[in-house]
């Protein structure tokens, strides 16, 4: 998958799961600070992301993932 | 005894399988209406009560789908029962948030969750467990959503009485606002458990009515043709006030809470006292913190759920708190009309009889084809009964497995 396919699906999920319009988001938002996902809504994306993608984002690792960028760049990599 | 800081209800909210909202159930209620209907899932198949009072509509309309997301059925009822009343009141932007409670119980809670998460816990591990199954399970989940949609900041209260659950969320109100910590308290109740899990359960108590073939008349109080209760969810919420909070602000007045009595039996953890000991002490005890007397009582919303044992047990219970005075009380029963709703019960019930008050005409209690001889009550049956345009008080009945009792008092105002 390219990184505009994945963000493309990150944005259905966003809205799904936190309420987040497709429109606000792009890879240099924050999902805490500019789309104001608290921390179980971070779990549940993680998970629905883990599903759509096939991949397995460690606990460990969701914490480097600050901005939309920072998870797709981890998706394209890892799937 | 001294005199109690006098407390008014200001605000209604419903959801039930009659309606979305106050009006709409009202008008069922009038229209002889029943909320009950076959149970044709699959899950339903092999289960020997498959009628249930249902709310089939989408509340996608009426409640956010992220927030929805977050809570279970049952919670969602409440938030949205909670909402309705506190516009109804037109009260948030007229009280203190400080001076603000709530007071919202469910009888069973989350199962429905519990059951969704338990499937996904055996077929793809613990992985994949929703995050927000704690809060949506825990059985304060419906009070502490309501706090955080209102922004209540007086306390939230969750009481747990099995189907007298939300009358003592009104008792409880109530008491916060006799007692100084409030001024306003949305209370209340709610109960969403048409599963596979409870309705196997109750069916396998005999509790339930196998009355499959007409769901319609299924619930059927008094009957001799009673076989159980009928399953059924919903939600009701009242906005309790002090009177003198009501009266600065100029609002709209229902009723008044006039008082509540709640006792057990010490008896059974399901079958009620026959004796109705307990049940008429809860009345008894009702009428006195009213500081009425048993004459001026005229009305009862019974709790008669359609049980062949506790419909008389009730009516026995009436007889031995009132005497010859029961001849004097019309009785009605709603759950002829809506089923059982469990924790919802109580509010939604008193919510009834404030609206019997309020209009001045009990509502019929529906499905009675052959009087039960052995009820000594004057249940109102035939037509709607029109009552006297005095100050009157009427009496809302609730009781639970546990030997669960409260009675509410509710004045005309």
């Amino acid at each position: 998958m390219t990184a505009e396919e994945v963000m493309h699906e990150m944005a259905v999920i966003l809205d799904e799961v936190a309420g987040v319009s497709a429109d606000q988001v792009a890879m240099d938002k924050s999902f805490t600070d500019d789309l104001e996902v608290d921390s179980l809504s971070m779990v549940e994306v993680v998970m629905a992301a883990e599903d759509k993608f096939g991949v397995k984002i460690p606990d460990e690792e969701v914490k480097n993932l600050r901005t939309v960028g920072d998870a797709v760049n981890f998706i394209v990599k890892s799937s | 005894m001294s005199a109690h800081t006098r407390v008014v209800v200001t605000g209604l909210g419903l959801v039930t399988p009659l309606g979305l909202d106050v009006q709409s159930t009202w008008q069922a209620v009038m229209d002889s209406k029943s909320g009950v209907r076959a149970l044709t899932e699959d899950w339903a198949s092999d289960i020997n009560s498959r009628i249930a009072g249902a709310i089939d509509a989408d509340l996608s309309n009426v409640i956010d789908k992220v927030a929805a997301r977050r809570m279970d059925r049952s919670s969602q009822f409440a938030v949205i029962a909670a909402k309705q009343a506190v516009a109804d009141a037109d009260i948030l932007s007229n009280v203190d948030p400080l001076r603000l409670g709530v007071a919202f119980g469910t009888g069973i809670g989350g199962l429905s969750t519990v059951l969704q998460q338990m499937e996904i816990l055996a077929e793809r591990g613990p992985d994949r467990v929703n995050p927000l199954t704690v809060p949506m399970i825990m059985p304060n989940a419906a009070a502490a959503l309501i706090e955080l949609e209102i922004g209540a900041k007086a306390g939230a209260h969750a009481p747990v009485s099995a189907c007298a659950t939300s009358a003592e969320a009104i008792a409880w109100g109530t008491l916060m606002i006799r007692t100084g910590r409030a001024d306003v308290v949305v209370v209340g109740g709610t109960e969403a458990v048409i599963n596979r899990l409870a309705m196997a359960a109750f069916a396998a108590m005999r509790a339930m009515s196998n009355r499959n073939d007409d769901p319609a008349t299924a619930s059927r109080p008094y009957d001799t043709g009673r076989d159980g209760f009928v399953m059924s969810e919903g939600a009701g919420a009242l906005v309790l006030e002090s009177l003198d909070h009501a009266k600065a602000r100029n609002a709209r007045i229902y009723a008044e809470i006039a008082g509540y009595g709640m006792t057990s039996d010490a008896h059974h953890i399901a079958a009620p006292d026959p004796d109705g000991a307990g049940a008429a002490r809860a009345m008894l005890a009702a009428v006195a913190d009213a500081q009425s007397q048993l004459s001026d009582v005229v009305h009862l919303n019974a709790h008669a759920t359609s049980t062949p044992l506790g419909d008389i047990a009730e009516a026995t219970a009436v007889r031995r708190a009132f005497g010859s005075h029961a001849d004097r009380i019309a009785v009605t029963a709603p759950k002829s009309s809506i089923g059982h709703t469990l924790g919802g019960a109580g509010a939604i019930e008193s919510i009834l009889t404030i609206l019997s008050l309020v209009n001045r005409v009990i509502p019929k209690t529906i499905n009675i084809s052959d009087f039960d001889a052995n009820v000594e009550l004057d249940v109102v049956k035939d037509a709607h009964r029109e009552i006297a345009s005095s100050e009157i008080l009427a009496l809302n009945n609730s009781f639970g497995f546990g030997g669960h009792n409260v009675c509410i008092a509710i004045r005309s105002y």
